[in-house]
């Protein structure tokens, strides 16, 4: 008895704990091309990070890039967006956030899909108020990124 | 034919990719287009973007799966159907390859004057002569009866070059058209022109973009095991970004289909067309 409830208490905590923590898409603010806020305070977990990265129901981040370390393990590298080599080297975690969160702050044109923003136009039902990534994928997106140095 | 990968390579300099770009086929074939208000510089068919063994099943009227569907069309045209007991032979003659001479290229159009006078593509126009004429059911879109008889109709013309009219009464379908080719959709937020004007020639993962040309519709793809119309590949595309497609064979569709078709004057009609 005592175990269970000890471990109900700590699922609690876990669950109140993800939904005071987390950053809603509509409260993000970008400043100069960053996103300096974690979205959550569970630090990014880049193992994690890769598989969000790479998973076609995911990222899918490889339909428009290139990793070359990622090469052997994964097949189809897009040529949409440049090569993601050394993006850890070039920008901060901030910038990278911005990046991934919703780069139409900056490039209010680019092909490249906001994946923590709501709205858009005519979204299938299925998605409908929902963002690409979770607040957590995108932080663990962001911690993969930055193991990409030259 | 190399300028256009360099002027692809140049954009993949721009956007910092440092790696080789696939080029497109040394060999491979493009349009003048016939508007000069057309975007693109070039037009290319999808046939350029495949791989050879798909062009080659194209070539093939004999490996080409699609022409066992242009075979039940042959075989709808001669069939009465409806109150009339009339079939499309009996209207247009024995051998559609003959009478639909100069018929399919210039799809989606206003047809019929009076009280049925309306903007429609070759699917709409084939229900029309059923519904009105034959006393018979509209055919279901992308059922076998109706590919096979959009097929035939557009296979009069294969070899010709497209040849839709955006002015006079179909200027507002092509302005909707264009406006839709151009708006983001779904969750990915993508319009069609980032895919297919912006990246043609560019790999999006394993797929190989072309310029959406619609020049061989209805085709048979591979992924699908069988044969579909534009207004599929249009859904499809929608769905991949997450959108609600707008339904086959309405207006929103027809108007891009002329807007599409447009960009692709000049391109000779593939009817039917093999892709990946
Ligand atoms: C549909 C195409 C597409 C997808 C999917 C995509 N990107 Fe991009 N990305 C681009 C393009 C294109 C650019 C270059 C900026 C521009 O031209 O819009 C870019 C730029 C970037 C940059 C800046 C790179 C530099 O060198 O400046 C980063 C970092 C990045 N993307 C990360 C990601 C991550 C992470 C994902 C997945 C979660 C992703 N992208 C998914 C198209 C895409
Ligand atoms: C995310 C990228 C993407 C977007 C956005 C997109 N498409 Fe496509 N489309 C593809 C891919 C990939 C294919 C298959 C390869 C090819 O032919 O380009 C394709 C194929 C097509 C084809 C078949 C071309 C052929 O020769 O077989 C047509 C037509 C087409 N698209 C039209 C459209 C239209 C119209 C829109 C906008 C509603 C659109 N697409 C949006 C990726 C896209």
């Amino acid at each position: 008895m005592r175990l269970i409830g000890g471990v109900a208490v700590a699922a609690a905590c876990i669950l109140a704990g993800a939904a005071f923590a987390e950053v809603a898409p509509q409260d993000v603010k970008i400043v100069d091309g960053a996103l300096e806020m974690a979205l959550t305070d569970k630090a990014g977990d880049p193992v994690a990070g890769r598989d969000t990265f790479a998973g076609r129901k995911k990222g899918n981040c490889l339909a428009c890039h290139m990793v070359t370390s990622l090469l052997d393990e994964e097949q189809f590298h897009g040529e949409v967006g440049p090569p993601l080599d050394g993006v850890g080297d070039v920008y901060s975690a901030a910038e990278l956030r911005a990046r991934i969160v919703n780069p139409k702050t900056d490039l209010p044109d680019t092909i490249m899909p906001s994946f923590y923003h709501l709205g858009g136009n005519r979204v299938a039902e299925q998605f409908a108020g929902k963002t690409i990534l979770t607040a957590q994928e995108v932080e663990d997106v962001v911690a993969y990124l930055l193991t990409l140095k030259e | 034919m190399k300028r256009l990968t360099t002027i692809i390579a140049a954009i993949a300099m721009l956007s910092g990719a440092t790696y080789a770009v696939a080029e497109l086929a040394d060999n491979y074939t493009s349009y003048k287009p016939t508007d000069k208000a057309n975007p693109l510089d070039e037009v290319i068919s999808g046939y350029e973007f495949r791989i050879k063994s798909t062009q080659e099943t194209q070539d093939d009227d004999f490996e080409n799966p699609a022409m066992l569907t242009l075979d039940v069309g042959l075989e709808e045209w001669e069939t009465a159907a409806g109150s009339e007991g009339k079939s499309c032979a009996d209207c247009h003659g024995d051998d559609p390859m003959e009478s639909m001479k100069g018929v399919g290229s210039t799809y989606p159009k206003f047809t019929e004057e009076g009280d049925h006078r309306a903007f429609r593509n070759i699917e709409n126009q084939i229900n029309f002569c059923r519904t009105e004429r034959m006393g018979a059911d509209a055919l279901k879109y992308d059922k076998p009866e109706m590919l096979g008889l959009t097929i035939a109709v557009r296979h009069a013309d294969r070899g010709e070059p497209m040849n839709v009219a955006v002015d006079g009464d179909a200027a507002p379908f092509f302005e909707q058209g264009k406006d839709m080719y151009y708006t983001r959709y779904g969750q990915l937020g993508l319009s069609c022109a980032h895919c297919h004007e912006e990246n043609y020639g560019n790999y999006i993962r394993a797929d190989h973009l072309s310029q959406g040309q619609t020049n061989g519709f209805p085709l048979y793809r591979m992924k699908w095991q069988g044969v579909g119309s534009t207004h599929r590949r249009f859904s499809g595309c929608m769905k991949n970004i997450r959108a609600v497609p707008f339904s086959k064979g309405e207006d929103e569709f027809l108007a891009l289909e002329l807007y599409t078709s447009w960009r692709g004057n000049g391109l000779p009609v593939e009817t039917p067309a093999v892709r990946n």
